[in-house]
């Protein structure tokens, strides 16, 4: 079984950052049809990151470096660890974790934009984090432990039981893959928030690894989604991967659709949304059994 | 490289005629990030800086800072014929001149205001450039980190 593992790891490790820059060129190519552009080529994620591994690397300090680094480090490791089949819970904390070496990276460089999409940045995990692990309490109410592994491997889709916790979730996740309308502390792509916020002053390779972070923070989000689809049916497997797509889509299009927000609306949305559909959900699971 | 110009556009001193011309460029009319441009508004993140507007005491410095936190390879293209030599403003007492009075210009598109068609055609060649300062970049000295 431990080869099996391993397996998984190692197709995580080289096949997330394709998915996650085709997925990135997908959402490019998608976003500037609906705007009525012909948009880049699908590949054009992979040409940027091979540009910014090319450019000149202006840091502002020795520890951005180290930060940065901790940050993709956290980001592979919780991916890693969820596609493993491992504990859930201990994957959002990693998760966490590598957001913070990215908000510390952010901050050590002294400029007021960075440090300013620093702290936006900290009050969107404040707004998503709530949901997720609502979303972790509830499938470990559904399949009785928090291991990645006995929650695919049930009879029965978790989403079935699970609805309003789902919608949750994808609610968030227009937070964590930072799209209008909460992209506020660091727009994806062009869209400019206090210049770029958290990634203001980072350049050449460290941007280049934030990128690919992303990518693989990217996968791991739709496998979170694909949890709750998947089960012990072989059917599952193209019903989770054509769930994930159409919740990706779904992103999109609110991106193209609704402006940015506020942070107190973002945050007020964010916890509406937790309670009445998430902590309902879970609560009514809880007087049912 | 070239099939990744991120552009940073600054406004020198400009009358906005040619801004609002590089930002109908980026409109679906026109488009310009099917090749790849994005309009990024930081200058560590750019490859290309796309300056409109003629150079005055007050923007010197500024143009001047913006083009060293750019990390190398990086092309400058002077928007307009205020950025390329003053335009109409040349023999004003607070013109400077064109861009190239304070940094090194790779680019002139003249125009007034410039033609989306000329920007595209502008950043074309820039991207083009880009690519060759890269290849000798990569044979010269190696990059440099700046404290």
């Amino acid at each position: 079984m431990v080869w099996q593992t391993v397996l998984r790891i190692l197709l995580f490790l080289i096949c997330a950052p394709f998915a996650g820059g085709l997925l990135d060129g997908l959402d490019r190519k998608a976003s500037a049809r609906m705007q009525g552009r012909q948009g880049p080529p699908v590949l054009q994620p992979f040409y940027d990151v091979w540009k910014l591994f090319h450019k000149q690397t202006i840091v502002v300090n020795r520890l951005q470096d180290f930060l940065v680094g901790g940050y993709f480090a956290f980001s592979v490791f919780t991916g890693c660890l969820f596609f493993a089949g491992g504990d859930l819970l201990l994957s959002f904390f990693a998760l966490t974790l590598a957001e913070v070496f990215l908000f510390m990276a952010a901050c050590s460089a002294n400029s007021p934009y960075s440090s300013m999409g620093a702290q936006r940045e900290l009050i969107q995990i404040m707004s998503y984090e709530p949901m997720l692990l609502l979303a972790a309490i509830g499938l470990y109410m559904v399949s009785g432990s928090f291991f990645v592994d006995d929650m695919v491997g049930r009879g029965a889709s978790a989403i079935a039981l699970l609805p309003g916790v789902f919608f949750g979730v994808v609610f968030v996740f227009v937070i964590k893959f930072r799209k209008s309308p909460f992209d506020i502390s660091s727009s994806h792509h062009a869209h400019q928030e206090m210049v770029k916020g958290l990634t203001t002053e980072l350049s050449g390779s460290e941007l280049g690894l934030v990128e690919l972070a992303g990518w693989y923070e990217d996968v791991l989000l739709l496998g979170f989604l694909a949890l709750f689809v998947l089960n012990r049916g072989v059917w599952s497997i193209p019903a989770a991967v054509l769930t994930c797509l159409a919740c990706y889509f779904l992103i999109v299009l609110v991106d193209n659709v609704f402006p940015r927000v506020r942070w107190d609306k973002m945050l007020g949305w964010a916890w509406a949304v937790t309670l009445i559909f998430g902590g309902a959900n879970v609560l009514i699971l809880a007087l049912v059994r | 490289m070239s099939k990744s110009p991120w552009v940073l556009h600054y406004d020198g001193s400009s009358c906005n005629g040619c801004d609002i011309e590089v930002l109908a460029s980026m409109t679906p009319v026109y488009d310009l990030e099917r090749f790849g441009v994005v309009n990024t508004g930081d200058p560590k993140h750019a490859d290309i800086f796309l300056i409109t507007g003629g150079i005055n005491a007050q923007n010197a410095p500024v143009v001047k800072q913006l083009y060293s936190q750019m990390p190398d390879p990086k092309v400058v293209v002077a928007v307009g014929i205020c950025a390329c030599d003053g335009g109409v403003f040349k023999e004003c007492y607070n013109i400077l001149g064109g861009v190239d009075k304070v940094i090194p210009v790779d680019l002139y598109v003249p125009g007034c205001a410039v033609k989306p068609e000329s920007i595209i055609d502008g950043l074309r060649k820039a991207a083009v450039l880009l690519d060759e300062k890269e290849k000798r970049m990569k044979a010269g000295a190696p990059a440099r980190k700046e404290g």
